[in-house]
C-alpha cells in the first residue's frame, strides 16, 4: 500500500477532487469547499498511512478513521471508491433515495465507514471507544479522527479531548481541518477557536500543525510516533482546495452549482492533469 | 408473591457481573455513578473492561458507541434525566442509527427519586426512548424482572434503554420466571371486568388496586408491560377484548409514555375507553417518594378511582 510515490498520490488526490465535484454536481447538493479541503488528508491517510483492507473493511487489525465532520463525506465517500470498497458507480447516488451512499455516513450501510456522523463534535469520543478497547487489548490499530475548526466550538469535543489524553491514549490522532471557514462564514468572527495548540496542549495533548496540502509533510506528521499521550494535528487547508473559483469561500458563497459551473470546475482539474494523462 | 423488598439498582449490577463473567465482550461504560446505578462490582472485578469517562454523558453514549463498533456489547448507565436529556443526539444519531449492542441503563426514573427534585426525577424518558428507532424500552418492575431484562437485552444485540428506580420495590418475579424479554408482558391477574397495565414500580400498586376492586366485585386483569417498546401487543389486545376497558399506570409524564403507547395500540385495533393513571405534563418537586406519589396521584386508590369511570363506560 505504502509504495504509492508522491506524484501518483497527487494524481490520485486530484482524480478524488474530480469525483467530489461530480458528485456534488450529480447530486445538486452536499458539501462542496468543505470537501474538497480535506482531500489531500484523506489521500495521504488512505493510500500512505492507515492499514485497511477494502476486501475486509471490518478487519480487526485495521486503523480506523472517522470523519467526525460528516458533512465531508463525498470525499471520503470518492476515497473509499477508488481505493476499492465499493463500487465506484455508487458515487452516482449520493444522496438519493435508498443510496448506500448517504448525505451523511452510516453504519453499516457504506463499507469502509467506522463511525456514523452528521450531528458535529461525536467524532472524538466515539474514537475514544475504540481506542480505549484496542489499547486495554494491546493492539496495534490506531485510530484517525477528523473534525472541523468550526466543530470544535462543540462542547462535546472537549469532554472527548479530555477522555483521550486521561487515559493515555496515544493510538489516537486528531486532525483539525484549519480551512478557518464556518458555514455562516469565517471562524474567527463567528466564533473565535484559536488558540487550538495551546487549548489541545493545556488538555493534555501532544500537538503540531501542518500544510494540510502537503502530501509529504502530511504523511510525516500523520505516521509520527507520539508515544504516552494523543496527537493533534492543525492541518492549514484552503477551503474548496483545487478548484480556484471555489478557494477561500464559505458553502454560502458558492456560486449555484450549475452545470456549468460544475463543467468549468472539472475542466481546471482535468487541466492539472493533462501532462500526466490523465484526463 | 414474595414480601421481600429489593433494588432494582443492585438488580442491575448483579445482572451485569454475571453477564461479564460469561462474555469477556462484555463492557461497562459509567459516567461516574456506578455506585449510584447499582454497577460497583464490576468496576472491582472487571476493570480491564470497565471506563469511567467522569461527569460527561454526552462522552459516555460516545465510548460506548466507539466500543460496540469494535464488535464489544456495551452497557453505559448514569441517572435517567442526564443519560437520556443530555445525551439524546448521541442516543439518536450513533446508537440507534447504527442499531448497536448498546444497553443504555438510566437509573433515578420516575418522581420516587424523591428529596433530590425535578431535576433528577426524570418523567419524560419513556417518551424521548420510545420515539427513536430500533430502541427496545425496557421498564422492570422488580428485582428479579431488572435481572431478567438486563439478560435479555444483552441478548438482543441491539440498543436497549431500561429504565430502573431508586427506590426498594417488593419482588413480584422469581429467577426461574422465563420470557420476561422485549416484547412480552406478564399477566399478573386475570379478570373480566377491566385492563390495567402498568410498569416499573407502579405494578405493585396495580396489583393492589386489583384486590381492592376485587371486594367491589370488579375482576380487574392486570398485565406487568414492562417492554414499552416494541409492546405485548396479543397480550394487550386480547385483555381489551375480554374486558372492553382499560387504565394505563405509570410513574411518567401523560405525553409520550406507556399511556399512549396502549392508548394507540387500542384505538387503532379494538377502541375501547381508557383511562391513565400518570403525572399530567408536569414537573416533580422535592418531598418524600411517599409524599410525592400521594400528591401526584399515583397510587392504588386512584387506580380504583380511574377503574370506575373506564368501566362506566366499557365496551359491551
Amino acid at each position: 500500500m505504502n509504495i504509492i510515490n508522491e506524484e501518483e498520490l497527487r494524481i490520485k488526490a486530484n482524480n478524488v477532487r474530480k469525483d467530489v465535484v461530480r458528485m456534488v454536481g450529480i447530486a445538486r447538493s452536499g458539501h462542496l469547499v468543505s470537501s474538497l479541503s480535506i482531500v489531500d488528508i484523506l489521500s495521504v491517510l488512505y493510500w500512505k498511512v492507515m492499514k485497511v483492507s477494502p476486501q475486509e473493511p471490518r478487519m480487526d487489525s485495521r486503523d480506523r478513521f472517522i470523519l467526525s465532520k460528516g458533512h465531508g463525506c463525498p470525499a471520503l465517500y470518492a476515497v473509499l471508491a477508488q481505493r476499492g470498497f465499493f463500487s465506484r458507480e455508487e458515487l452516482w447516488n449520493y444522496r438519493r433515495l435508498g443510496a448506500m451512499l448517504q448525505g451523511h455516513p452510516e453504519t453499516p450501510r457504506t463499507p469502509g465507514i467506522d463511525a456514523p456522523s452528521g450531528s458535529l463534535g461525536m467524532g472524538l469520543g466515539v474514537g475514544n471507544g475504540m481506542a480505549l478497547y484496542l489499547k486495554r487489548e494491546q493492539l496495534p490499530s490506531r485510530v484517525f479522527c477528523l473534525v472541523g475548526d468550526g466543530e470544535v466550538q462543540e462542547g462535546s469535543v472537549w469532554e472527548s479531548a479530555m477522555t483521550s489524553s486521561h487515559f493515555g491514549l496515544d493510538n489516537v490522532v486528531l486532525i483539525i481541518d484549519r480551512n478557518m471557514r464556518q458555514s455562516e462564514g469565517i471562524t474567527s468572527e463567528i466564533r473565535e477557536v484559536e488558540p487550538l495548540e495551546d487549548k489541545f496542549r493545556s488538555f493534555g495533548w501532544e500537538t503540531t500543525s501542518v500544510d494540510g496540502h502537503d502530501l509529504k509533510a502530511l504523511t510525516d506528521v500523520l505516521d509520527m510516533l507520539h508515544g504516552g499521550r494523543p496527537l493533534a494535528v492543525v492541518a492549514r487547508t484552503v477551503p474548496g482546495k483545487g478548484v480556484s473559483f471555489m478557494e477561500k469561500e464559505s458553502e454560502k458563497e458558492l456560486p449555484h452549482l450549475s452545470r456549468s459551473v460544475i463543467d468549468k470546475a472539472l475542466r481546471e482539474l482535468n487541466a492539472r492533469e493533462e501532462k500526466d494523462g490523465d484526463a | 408473591m414474595a414480601e421481600q423488598e429489593r433494588n432494582m439498582r443492585r438488580a442491575f449490577g448483579e445482572a451485569l457481573t454475571e453477564i461479564a463473567k460469561e462474555d469477556s465482550d462484555a463492557w461497562f461504560v459509567d459516567a461516574d455513578s456506578a455506585s449510584s446505578t447499582g454497577a460497583a462490582s464490576f468496576r472491582e472485578l472487571f476493570p480491564e473492561r470497565y471506563c469511567n469517562v467522569g461527569v460527561a454523558e454526552q462522552e459516555l453514549v460516545m465510548v460506548a458507541t466507539g466500543l460496540a463498533q469494535t464488535g464489544r456489547r456495551v452497557f453505559a448507565s448514569c441517572l435517567s434525566s442526564f443519560l437520556v436529556g443530555r445525551a439524546y443526539d448521541q442516543i439518536r444519531n450513533l446508537v440507534c442509527l447504527s442499531q448497536l449492542p448498546v444497553t443504555l441503563v438510566g437509573s433515578h426514573g420516575g418522581i420516587s427519586v424523591g428529596p433530590d427534585g425535578a431535576t433528577h426525577q426524570m418523567v419524560e424518558d419513556i417518551s424521548l426512548m420510545r420515539s427513536l428507532p430500533n430502541m427496545a424500552v425496557l421498564v422492570p418492575s422488580d428485582y428479579w424482572s431488572t435481572r431478567h431484562l438486563v439478560r435479555s437485552s444483552w441478548e438482543r444485540k441491539a440498543p436497549s434503554y431500561i429504565r430502573l428506580s431508586r427506590c426498594d420495590v417488593p419482588d413480584i418475579y422469581t429467577e426461574t420466571d422465563s420470557d420476561i424479554i422485549p416484547g412480552s408482558g406478564r399477566m399478573l391477574a386475570e379478570g373480566e371486568g377491566v385492563t390495567i397495565c402498568a410498569c416499573g414500580i407502579m405494578v405493585k400498586e396495580a396489583v393492589k388496586a386489583a384486590s381492592i376492586l376485587y371486594q367491589q366485585d370488579i375482576a380487574a386483569e392486570v398485565i406487568d408491560c414492562y417492554s414499552v417498546n416494541p409492546l405485548p401487543v396479543q397480550v394487550l389486545l386480547a385483555s381489551a377484548r375480554r374486558t372492553g376497558c382499560c387504565v394505563v399506570v405509570e410513574e411518567h409524564s401523560s405525553r409520550g409514555g406507556l399511556g399512549e403507547a396502549v392508548a394507540s395500540l387500542i384505538c387503532s385495533n379494538y377502541p375501547i375507553p381508557v383511562k391513565f393513571v400518570s403525572l399530567e405534563n408536569e414537573f416533580g418537586q422535592s418531598g418524600t417518594p411517599e409524599e410525592l406519589m400521594e400528591y401526584y396521584g399515583l397510587t392504588a386508590n386512584q387506580i380504583v378511582s380511574s377503574v370506575m369511570q373506564a368501566w362506566t363506560m366499557r365496551r359491551r
